[in-house]
């Protein structure tokens, strides 16, 4: 469905994305994994055309991404960002139904709070919530609202940045938990990168490991601790010694 | 040597910049004329950058209407003109003060308060995700902006006006001695419809530049909490510096022969 081939970016002598290949299929939760800085985030931003790659093709269900009618390419997506992006003006439900309010796939108001609510609760937050604004929740909650977001219009793909950074272990858990039900029962394909291994685990059907630039190890999750790719193992185990250099 | 290659390499830096602020405020007008209109975003603008405006405005253009009086009739005195504080108090706050004390206190108040907001959306990612809500920033954000200042600006310009007259008006009536109804006839009979259409003129392109200079610097800020303040910085700078230049240009082609 998603197939990166030999995509490149640099800003300016920092090459970030060196050569990536990567082929995502329909339905498949795929997980890209790396350190901080390895260009990860940047990797799913440019299959949104976010950032504009120097070199290399992005290709959705066999079309060139960058082609096309864009709002159309851009209905199919979902994405959950870091810091969960939401509209500090904007009330919480007004941030979920954003799409369902404007464009192509708006509906009447009433009907797009009511959709709001639906997936507020989906995520397992109260309707009280969709009436306050995002400044007013805790971190855990605006990911959720994120994820509300991210999902409000059955989008046939989403993407998960950073799902559960700043999150503790508990509400991690909860997070990665919403994450593999509500993929499961949208039969969506979806990207998610992430450092954390335990959503690596929770999350993923197979895993990228992206070190230097390019893909050094891709494969299904249950395959992930029996590899035998040196950066793989280091980063699984959390290690300081191996290939990885780590500053100290 | 390097002393010229500094002001070379300034000079390249501040074409640049025009340059890119040029294709800004094109890209801004030809999203203006394209539909999706976002009416909503539009009205909330109006009011913040004009109904809340109104206090600063006010205080600002009464108090230099009313110093603006007392120096007339002091300097007036030098060469028995006192009688003329009237008319120089409207022709003063009216061609060149009202304009230029609005505009610079809409891009203290207003150009700050875009840029710094669009700063934060973009440092937190809210840029990103309206694109990827199939949401153009320069249309969700720039253009409502832009269109707000420039119908509200003039209007405030034209209440900076009466209220800086009429702050001349009060110093002059209650202090200087001056007869109130003759005051105001004689206010009425020297201001001219050119002078307050160019009022308002002015107020529409100083408007535009305002909103604009806070959206231009707010969507290209740098990272963090710094490249904030730096862009909010450099938004009111640019902002004042554009206006006081655009005041300079539009005087002469209104007043100039």
């Amino acid at each position: 469905m998603i197939r990166l081939t030999d995509v490149k970016k640099s800003f300016g002598s920092n090459h970030v994305l060196r050569g990536i290949n990567l082929h995502v299929p329909k339905g498949e939760s795929m997980v890209v994994i790396g350190g901080s800085g390895t260009g990860k985030s940047i990797l799913i931003k440019s299959v949104l055309g976010l950032v504009t790659p120097d070199a290399g093709t992005i290709e959705v269900d066999g079309k060139d991404a960058t082609k096309g009618d864009r709002d159309a390419f851009l209905a199919r997506f979902g994405m959950l960002f870091q810091g969960g992006a939401l509209f500090d003006s904007l009330p919480v439900w007004q941030n979920v139904s954003f799409r369902l309010m404007r464009g192509a796939l708006k509906r009447p108001k009433e009907e797009a709070r009511e959709i709001a609510i639906e997936k507020l609760r989906r995520v397992g937050l109260k309707p009280d919530v969709a009436d306050r604004l995002p400044a007013e929740l805790s971190g855990g909650m605006q990911k959720r609202v994120g994820l509300a977001r991210a999902i409000a219009a059955d989008p046939e793909i989403i993407f998960f940045d950073e799902p559960t950074t700043g999150l503790d272990p508990i509400m991690s858990g909860v997070i990665n938990d919403l994450i593999r039900e509500i993929v499961t029962e949208m039969g969506a394909t979806t990207m998610t990168i992430t450092h954390d291994m335990s959503s690596v685990r929770t999350i993923a059907d197979k895993v990228a490991m992206l070190h230097d630039g390019v893909i050094q190890w891709t494969g299904p999750v249950g395959e992930m601790d029996s590899a035998d790719d040196p950066y793989l193992n280091q980063f699984v185990r959390g290690s300081a010694e191996g290939p990885i250099e780590s500053v100290r | 040597m390097s002393t010229i290659a500094a002001i070379g390499a300034a000079t390249l830096a501040m074409l640049a910049a025009i340059g890119r602020i040029t294709i800004f405020a094109g890209q801004t007008a030809s999203h203006v004329l394209r539909p999706p209109f976002y009416f909503k975003e539009f009205a909330q603008q109006l009011l913040q950058i004009g109904y809340f405006s109104l206090p600063v405005v006010g205080l600002t253009t009464i108090f230099t209407g009313g110093a603006l009086a007392l120096q007339i009739y002091a300097g007036g005195a030098r060469f028995n003109a006192e009688a003329v504080v009237p008319q120089i108090v409207a022709i003063g706050m009216v061609r060149e003060l009202g304009p230029v004390l609005v505009g610079l206190m809409i891009a203290a108040r207003v150009t700050s308060s875009i840029a710094a907001e669009i700063a934060t959306m973009k440092v937190t990612e809210q840029l990103d995700a309206l694109v990827t809500l199939s949401t153009h920033p320069m249309k969700y954000l720039t253009v409502p902006r832009v269109l707000a200042a420039l119908i509200v600006v003039p209007l405030l310009t034209g209440v900076g006006d009466i209220i800086g007259i009429l702050g001349g008006f009060l110093v002059a009536t209650k202090t200087l001695g001056f007869n109130e109804a003759a005051y105001l006839q004689n206010t009425a009979d020297f201001l001219q419809l050119s002078d307050i259409l160019s009022s308002l003129a002015k107020g529409a392109v100083f408007g535009v530049i305002a909103a604009l200079m806070g959206c231009y610097y707010g969507m290209n800020s740098g990272r963090g909490a710094q490249g904030v303040g730096a862009a909010t910085k450099a938004s009111v700078q640019a902002a004042a510096i554009l206006i006081l230049a655009a005041n300079f240009i539009l005087t002469g082609v209104f007043f100039s022969a």
